[in-house]
């Protein structure tokens, strides 16, 4: 069976197949942190050098990857949006950045509860954090650019512009930790190599990035919703949702 | 008409002089005010020294860079560039070369002087320029691609430091860098080479970016 997936590139039909997905992917980010919360608090056992402290690695780290995964996605859409002239690629790189932020400071904040305990500061200038610090800047000028702009068809395309700009500081927050000898430890988790760290600590990280995963989807398709509503409240779609829903 | 343009925007700049010297201006009174701020100590002025002129430097660039477009925009020039037939990377990277030849060169003359305030060695001082003359054209051709994204915006002035400031880091972590690691007796060869990368970059794709972010403005 062949799906028209053009047929969801429209912002009228992907409003309701949204609209169908944000419950799945909300469920599973509740069961998801739950189990995952569960394993990092009850199950994992008190890292030998860290003490308690580590547990932080279970919303740190999937907070860090999705900050960085977040602006690639951004990037991508915002591309395809510059590209292919799509309305709803460019409301979905929009949709994202306010997320994306989030993670990011997360990612810097709980790093900084984190280094607190184990370094005996809550901030250094090392390479990771530094780069880190940038990307927030990015997805603050990317908000703030569009938010400037009147015109939204010229928002998504100045935004776009400056995501692909941005991108290329994605490579460098990944790959400082082996460019520079920094502070910030290296990676524990590659694909390539058997982790380092014990199977139930990962398996609760995975879980909690899953649950981060789920939720940002969850939370992008919300706000993609709301901009479609709002942008596109001229037409006679959202005209005839208003009327059977008063 | 690569060369027109150049020899337009100088002459056009020559013609407002307060307008340059205004940038040029404001880079010696901030790097003039942070021995005021931070007490008289040599030793800890010899150490912040090329972090200064560096951010001093970034903060004059970034203020000019609203003229770069703003005054073609309102009078229609920039208009007429967008519809001729010559290619608009090349036009911009004129208008780029421009601004570094109006607001870059100052102040890479100056910063010799005002290290000296700040009592640095002359090899330092030589340094210091060399990596201002490699960083700063790379800081006018990114801020082209800011200021041509914010065009005609309200607010267009503190944005374009939003956007171009977090793109600057990596040139002043290099710059301030190169001046440092000689300090340090490591050579400065190895910050020159990533300057003078970003550099060559910056010249092929800064302008390219540039031109259709102005495409997107002036739609």
């Amino acid at each position: 069976m062949a799906i028209n997936w053009f047929k969801y590139s429209s912002p009228a039909s992907f409003y309701f197949l949204a609209g169908k997905m944000i419950p799945l992917f909300s469920i599973a980010a509740i069961v998801l942190c739950a189990v995952g919360l569960y394993i990092g608090f009850f199950v994992a056992p008190t890292d030998f050098q860290q003490g308690e402290a580590y547990r932080i690695i279970f919303i740190h780290v999937p907070a860090a990857w999705m900050s960085m995964f977040l602006y690639v996605v951004m990037a991508m859409w915002s591309g395809i949006g510059l590209a292919f002239n799509t309305r709803l690629s460019s409301m979905i790189a929009t949709a994202i950045a306010p997320t994306g932020a989030m993670f990011t400071f997360l990612a810097l904040w709980t790093g900084a509860l984190w280094g607190k305990p184990m370094w005996g500061t809550w901030w250094v200038w090392d390479a990771r954090l530094t780069s880190e610090l940038i990307l927030l800047f990015l997805y603050i000028g990317f908000m703030s650019l569009q938010a400037a702009i009147d015109d939204p068809r010229r928002a998504d395309k100045a935004g776009a512009m400056i995501a692909l700009v941005g991108v290329v500081n994605i490579p460098i927050i990944y790959f400082s930790v082996k460019w520079w000898n920094t502070l910030h430890q290296g990676a524990s988790v590659s694909l390539t190599q058997s982790p380092k760290m014990a199977t139930t600590m990962l398996t609760g990280m995975l879980i909690m990035s899953l649950a981060c995963w789920m939720y940002a989807i969850a939370v992008v398709l919300i706000r993609t919703r709301a901009i479609i509503l709002e942008r596109e409240r001229h037409t006679a779609w959202v005209g005839e949702l208003q009327g059977a829903t008063p | 008409m690569f060369f027109w343009i150049i020899r337009r925007d100088l002459l056009l700049a020559m013609r407002r002089r307060a307008d340059v010297l205004t940038t040029l201006f404001f880079f010696i009174i901030v790097v003039s005010l942070f021995p005021l701020g931070v007490g008289p100590e040599m030793n800890m002025l010899r150490t912040m020294a090329p972090g200064v002129v560096w951010v001093a430097a970034l903060l004059a660039a970034m203020l000019s860079l609203g003229r770069m477009f703003a005054s073609d925009h309102l009078d229609g020039t920039l208009e007429q560039m967008l519809l001729s037939p010559q290619s608009l990377p090349l036009l911009v990277l004129g208008k780029a070369l421009a601004h570094w030849l109006v607001t870059g060169v100052p102040l890479v003359l100056m910063a010799p002087v005002l290290g000296i305030q700040y009592d640095l060695p002359v090899d330092a001082l030589l340094v210091l320029t060399i990596s201002l003359l490699l960083g700063t054209p790379v800081l006018s051709l990114i801020g082209a691609i800011g200021a041509a994204l914010t065009l005609g915006l309200r607010g267009g002035g503190v944005l374009v430091s939003l956007l171009v400031l977090p793109l600057y880091i990596p040139v002043l972590i290099f710059g301030a860098g190169a001046v440092e690691a000689s300090a340090a007796g490591l050579g400065a060869g190895a910050h020159m080479s990533l300057l003078g990368a970003f550099l060559l970059a910056s010249l092929v794709l800064a302008p390219w970016t540039t031109a259709i972010s102005l495409r997107i403005s002036m739609e």
